[in-house]
């Protein structure tokens, strides 16, 4: 029995998930390519995104996955790292601005 | 400084060896299909020549580099050099075919003593093209080189240089310390006298190796990004950008093997499989000849000594008729060529 939740090789049938409902599954990849194509945002900025985000949701696929496009972009380690460290920053500050709402609440009920 | 393989008497030093490695494991236990099979599939097989374009040279082995990818184990220490009367008999093919390029590579190719001749008589007799593969840090190697770019000026030489990457840390790491700094002193010496300006005669051209197990990005997308960062950081300007895939042999076979990336690095190279680059891979329009003169399909059979197939074996029994009806030899390092947009010599080719 697979000992783990995650086996990297799953990521390569990602695309299997049409197999069960081709129309939806279709759907969802015809928008996930067009959202990855250049735009107003260059293909490189949207892979670094991208990086940062599946940090953010902590996905281990996306993780391999965008650290193999960066490479393949030529993106450097420093500037992936860089883009984890705004993730960083946004989720550590998410937290610390909801403290906000509990000093209001502390000054609320406190005499 | 790293060691060549042959120099650490590595086993991968051993062209049998390789092969061995390339036909066994993955591909011999059918999980993956071999190449023979995958062109076979697609129609391709048995892969033939086109009629001869390019003359590739390789004017030996020594190199003043050591590149962690390099796939002719070249470096300092390897002592494989062309001959001049091997060097004669190459231009007597270039006078009597429809060659139009000479393509000379190495190592490093201005370290062949008879370099300068060579290029000098190739000149007279009127090659179109004449691509010297320069590391560009030769030029600044030793005062000996340091009017190579006047030289090449003088003769017209089309530039063709590996850059692995716009920064120094990625460049350093894949081709040695130091390298950056001085193939940047190169280009621009290079740019100063004319090379890689905007619609300069005097062509210059990138090359660019992904720096690890991956494959490269788009070939044009990586290019603006290059021209960007070199024009930004040092005010420097090229042609074009080759991005060649590394292809699983020699030194980056043995990285791929030292790191484990080897399976992994094969199966993407089959995925990425791609049928429409099999018509341009380069074996097809090229010869590909080594230093002592023997004749193959290209400089990785070479490397892997799987010399052509049929009669013709050597530049001094070269019969264009006879190598034209050959059957190129092939096996899996060619899903190197084939994979994604393809990979030539020349950047992509689909
Ligand atoms: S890749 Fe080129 S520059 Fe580097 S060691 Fe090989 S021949 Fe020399
Ligand atoms: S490795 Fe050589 S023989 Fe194989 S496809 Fe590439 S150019 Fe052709």
């Amino acid at each position: 029995m697979q000992k783990t939740y995650y086996d990297p090789a799953d990521l390569k049938n990602f695309g299997k998930i049409s197999d069960w409902n081709s129309s939806l599954g279709e759907k969802f990849f015809d928008y996930y390519n067009s959202v990855f194509k250049e735009g107003a945002l260059s293909a490189r900025e949207k892979s670094l995104i991208a990086l940062a985000v599946a940090h953010t949701i902590q996905c281990p696929y996306c993780i391999d996955a965008y650290t193999g496009d960066g490479l393949q972009r030529g993106i450097t380690k420093e500037e992936m790292m860089e883009a984890l460290h705004v993730a960083g920053a946004i989720r550590g500050g998410a937290s610390l601005v909801h403290g906000v709402q509990m000093m209001s609440k502390v000054n609320k009920l406190e005499m | 400084m790293i060691k060549s393989l042959k120099r650490r008497e590595s086993e991968l030093a051993n062209a049998e060896k390789q092969l061995e490695l390339l036909s066994n494991g993955i591909f011999a236990q059918g999980e993956l299909p071999t190449f023979k099979e995958s062109i076979h599939k697609s129609g391709h097989f048995p892969l033939k020549p086109k009629s001869l374009e390019i003359l590739q040279i390789n004017v030996g082995y020594m190199c003043n580099q050591v590149c962690k990818h390099c796939h002719v184990d070249a470096g300092p220490d390897r002592k494989e050099i062309m001959a001049k009367e091997i060097m004669s008999q190459c231009l007597e093919i270039l006078k009597n075919t429809s060659a139009h390029t000479l393509d000379l590579t190495g190592g490093a190719p201005e370290m062949n003593p008879n370099f300068r001749w060579f290029v000098e008589e190739a000149s007279k007799i009127g090659v179109r093209d004449i691509i010297v593969r320069s590391n560009l840090t030769i030029m600044r190697a030793n005062k000996k080189y340091y009017d190579l770019p006047a030289f090449f000026k003088e003769h017209n030489i089309h530039v063709v240089s590996s850059m692995p990457h716009w920064t120094r840390g990625k460049t350093d790491k894949q081709r040695g310390e130091g390298v950056f700094d001085q193939s940047i002193k190169a280009l621009k010496a290079l740019n100063k006298i004319g090379y890689g300006l905007k619609d300069s005669p005097l062509k210059l051209d990138l090359v660019y190796n992904p720096s690890g197990a991956f494959l490269p990005g788009d070939q044009a997308s990586m290019e603006l990004d290059f021209k960007k960062a070199l024009m930004e950081d040092f005010g420097i300007q090229f042609h074009n950008l080759f991005a060649l895939t590394n292809l699983p042999i020699s030194r980056f076979l043995d990285y791929l093997l030292a790191s484990e990336n080897y399976e992994d690095y094969m199966y993407n190279l089959v995925e990425a499989f791609n049928p429409a680059a099999v018509e341009n891979v380069m074996c097809t329009n090229t010869i590909s000849v080594s230093w002592d003169g023997y004749l193959y399909d290209c400089d990785f059979n070479q490397m892997l000594h799987l010399p052509v197939n049929g009669k013709v074996k050597h530049v001094s029994e070269y019969n264009e008729a006879i190598l034209q009806n050959r059957e190129i030899v092939i096996s899996q390092h060619c899903y190197g060529c084939t994979a994604g947009a393809g990979s030539s010599c020349q950047g992509s080719v689909a």
